[in-house]
C-alpha cells in the first residue's frame, strides 16, 4: 500500500479531538445548555484522541512488522 | 429553520478536514502511473479499507439526510433499508465477486460485454454514465441548499468550491483517493452523529422513552401504538403501516428487486470490491460493509426518529420539525438536529460529517463515471487499441468532464422543481430489472445476448407502463405516475408504487430474457463461457487463516446477525 490510511485518519482525529478537549476546556457553561449541561466537547475530544492515538499505533505497528516497505516520514 | 452560528472553533475543524482531503490527494500523487493505478488503486487495497469504501460510496449525504427524514416520516420500518440490504451485500460477496474479480474485468459493463454482448454492454455503460453525473450533480445541489438554508452560504460559492476540492483530489489520487475519503468519511460520520445520538437518547428518555413518545404520534396517526418503532409485525396490511406498504411488496420488491439489483449490480459499489488486492479480500469486502450496515439506522435513523417524537410534543420540548405543503418538512430533521443538541465544537464536527458524506458521495460517482467512460465508451467505440498513458490521460479528462457535467446537472437540479423526483424514478426504470439478467446471466449457461439486451428493454418498458397505470394516493402530478389513459390501480403510498414498479419491471424482464434466450442461438460456446457463469467456473477456495477471514463463513454470522437485528424490532 503506498499510504497507509491510517496515518490520515489517526492524524486528523487526534488533531480534531485535542481541538475539541483544549475549547471544552476554556468555554464556559452557558455553551452546553442545549447538549443537557454535558460539556460534550470534553469528553468526546477526549474519546477522539483516543481513537487518533489507536490508528497511529496500528500503523506504526504495522510498519515495523513489513520491514520490505519503504518508511515514510509523514 | 434558524440559521446556526458557526464559531471559530466549528471553521477550524472544517478547514482541517479540508486540509486532510487536499493532503491525501498530494501524497497519492507520485503512486498513480498507470490506469491500473487511476481506475482500480492497482489491485491493492486491503479488505477492511475497500469495505469500508463500499459502504461509504452509498452513504452519500442524501442517505443521510434522507434517511433522516424516513426516520421521522416512517419510524424504524426505514430500518429495512439497511438491514434488508444485509442478504444482498452477503450474495454479492459470496456468489457474484467470483465473477467479477475472477475475470480481471475493469467494470461492470465490461462483464457484460464478456458475458453476452457489445449491445448489452453499451446499454448499461451508457445509461449508467447519464445516472452517475446526475447523481453526483443531486448531491452537489443538495449540499449547496442545505449550506444555504443552515449557515447561509452562498449557492453559487458552495457548488463551485466543492466541486473544485473534489476535482482536485480526484485528479491527484484517482480511485485511491475516493476511496481513502470514503474511509474517512465513514469515521467522521460516526464521529459526528454518535454525540447527537446520545444527547437526544438522553433526553428523549432513552429507548422506552422514545417508544412512549412515538406511540403518541402513532395513535394520534390513526396507527397502531408501536408503528413508528416495529420493522415486519406492523406490514401484515399496508393500511397498518406509515409507510403503506405490505410485507409482500417489502420484501420482494426491496429486499430483492431493488436491494439485490443494487448492491449486486451497480458499479458505484462494486468498484470498491474490485480495487481489493486479492480474490479472498474482493470477497469479504460487502460483508464487511455489512458489519456497519447494520449499526447504521441507529446512528442515522434514530435522530430522524427523536426528531418527530420531540415535535410531536413541542409544547414542553420547544423542538418543532418546520412544516411544508400541509405536513412537516422531514428533510429539515437531521440539520435541525444538529443545531438543536451540538454547541459549537462538536458542532462543526456534525456538519464536517455532512460535508464530508456529500463530498465523498460526488467523488464516488466521478470515480465511476470515469472509469466507464474511459473503458467503456471511449476505448470501446472511440478510439480503441491506444497505449496505456493515452487511456490515463483520457481518464483525467473524463474527471473534469464528469464534475463540469455534474455542475451542469446540479444547475439543472434547482432550475426544475420535479427533476431529482423524475431522475430517480428514471433511475429505478433502469435499474430494477438489471438484476434479472445478471442472475440469469451468471446462474444460466443458456441465457443469450440477445435475450439479456431485450430483456431489460421491456424490463425498462413494463416499468414505465406500470408507473404511467398506476398512482400513489393523493397524487398531485402526473410525475406520480397515472399517465397513461385509465388508472387501473391505486396504492396506499408512493413507496408501495415504486416497490411494485420495481417488481413488474424485474418479472418482465425475467420472462422476456428467458423466452428470448431460448428462442435464440447460443452465440458463446462453453469454453468463452468459462469465468463467467456458474456452472462452467471451478469453486473458488474458500481460504483464510481464521474463520472470519473466510467468505462463507463470515457471510453466514452477517446474515444470522441481521436477522437477530429483525427480531429485535420485529
Amino acid at each position: 500500500m503506498q499510504l497507509d490510511i491510517r496515518i490520515p485518519i489517526g492524524l486528523l482525529f487526534s488533531v480534531i479531538g485535542l481541538l475539541l478537549v483544549v475549547y471544552g476546556a476554556v468555554s464556559g457553561s452557558p455553551l452546553y445548555e442545549r447538549s443537557l449541561g454535558i460539556n460534550i466537547n470534553l469528553w468526546w475530544g477526549g474519546v477522539l484522541v483516543l481513537f487518533g492515538a489507536v490508528m497511529l499505533l496500528l500503523a506504526r505497528k504495522s510498519l515495523r512488522g513489513l520491514p520490505g516497505l519503504p518508511r515514510r516520514d509523514r | 429553520m434558524p440559521e446556526v452560528h458557526l464559531g471559530a472553533v466549528d471553521y477550524a475543524i472544517l478547514s482541517l478536514y479540508f486540509l486532510f482531503v487536499l493532503g491525501i490527494g498530494w501524497v497519492l500523487r507520485p503512486y498513480i502511473k498507470t490506469g491500473n493505478d487511476f481506475f482500480l488503486s492497482g489491485r491493492s487495497l486491503p479488505a477492511w479499507i475497500t469495505g469500508l469504501a463500499f459502504l461509504s460510496a452509498n452513504l452519500g449525504a442524501q442517505e443521510v439526510i434522507g434517511m433522516g427524514a424516513s426516520g421521522a416520516k416512517y419510524g424504524m420500518m426505514t430500518a429495512h433499508f439497511y438491514w434488508g440490504a444485509v442478504p444482498a451485500m452477503v450474495f454479492v460477496g459470496v456468489f457474484m465477486m467470483p465473477f467479477y474479480y475472477g475475470t480481471r474485468v475493469r467494470s461492470v459493463p465490461e462483464y457484460l460485454k464478456l458475458r453476452f454482448d457489445e449491445k448489452t454492454r453499451g446499454f448499461n455503460a451508457i445509461s449508467f454514465a447519464v445516472m452517475t453525473v446526475f447523481s453526483s450533480g443531486i448531491s452537489m445541489y443538495a449540499l449547496a441548499k442545505l449550506l444555504g438554508i443552515m449557515l447561509g452560504w452562498n449557492f453559487n460559492l458552495s457548488i463551485l468550491i466543492s466541486a473544485l476540492i473534489v476535482l482536485v483530489y480526484i485528479s491527484m489520487g484517482g480511485l485511491t483517493s475516493a476511496i481513502y475519503n470514503e474511509v474517512l468519511q465513514f469515521f467522521l460520520i460516526v464521529a459526528g452523529f454518535l454525540p447527537l445520538v446520545f444527547l437526544g437518547l438522553r433526553d428523549a428518555g432513552g429507548w422506552s422513552g422514545i417508544q412512549s413518545r412515538l406511540a403518541s404520534v402513532a395513535l394520534s396517526s390513526g396507527y397502531r401504538s408501536d408503528a413508528w418503532t416495529r420493522t415486519w409485525g406492523i406490514m401484515g396490511e399496508a393500511s397498518r403501516n406509515p409507510m403503506g406498504v405490505e410485507w409482500f411488496g417489502m420484501a420482494f420488491g426491496l429486499v430483492f428487486v431493488l436491494g439485490f439489483g443494487y448492491w449486486c449490480t451497480d458499479f458505484l459499489v462494486v468498484q470498491r470490491a474490485m480495487a481489493a488486492h486479492s480474490m479472498s479480500a474482493a470477497r469479504r469486502t460487502p460483508l464487511i460493509a455489512a458489519v456497519p450496515k447494520m449499526l447504521f439506522p441507529f446512528l442515522v435513523i434514530l435522530p430522524g426518529m427523536i426528531a418527530i417524537a420531540l415535535t410531536h410534543q413541542a409544547g414542553t420540548t420547544g423542538f418543532a420539525l418546520p412544516a411544508k405543503d400541509g405536513s412537516y418538512d422531514y428533510d429539515m430533521a437531521v440539520p435541525m438536529m444538529l443545531g438543536h443538541y451540538l454547541p459549537s465544537g462538536v458542532l462543526g464536527l456534525g456538519l464536517t460529517a455532512l460535508m464530508a458524506s456529500f463530498m465523498s458521495g460526488m467523488a464516488g460517482n466521478v470515480t465511476a463515471f470515469n472509469t466507464v467512460w474511459t473503458y467503456d465508451i471511449y476505448q470501446s467505440y472511440i478510439r480503441p487499441g491506444r497505449t496505456d498513458g493515452h487511456y490515463l490521460a483520457m481518464g483525467h479528462v473524463a474527471t473534469v468532464g464528469g464534475i463540469a457535467l455534474s455542475v451542469a446537472a446540479a444547475y439543472v437540479t434547482a432550475n426544475f422543481n420535479n427533476i431529482m423526483d423524475m431522475l430517480q424514478l428514471v433511475f429505478a426504470f433502469v435499474n430494477a430489472p438489471l438484476f434479472a439478467v445478471f442472475l440469469l446471466g451468471m446462474f444460466w449457461k443458456r441465457t443469450t445476448g440477445h435475450g439479456a439486451f431485450f430483456g431489460l428493454l421491456c424490463g425498462t418498458g413494463a416499468a414505465a407502463l406500470h408507473h404511467g397505470l398506476t398512482v400513489p394516493a393523493g397524487a398531485g402530478t402526473l410525475l406520480k405516475g397515472g399517465w397513461l389513459r385509465g388508472v387501473v390501480h391505486v396504492y396506499p403510498s408512493e413507496m408501495a408504487q415504486n416497490f411494485w414498479t420495481a417488481i413488474c419491471a424485474w418479472v418482465a424482464c425475467f420472462v422476456i430474457t428467458v423466452l428470448l434466450s431460448l428462442l435464440t442461438d447460443r452465440g458463446k460456446s462453453d469454453d468463452e463461457l468459462r469465468g463467467l457463469v456458474y456452472s462452467l467456473t471451478p469453486r473458488v477456495k474458500d481460504s483464510g487463516s481464521g474463520p472470519f477471514t473466510r467468505p462463507a463463513v463470515l457471510g453466514a454470522a452477517v446474515l444470522a446477525s441481521g436477522a437477530a437485528l429483525y427480531i429485535a424490532f420485529w
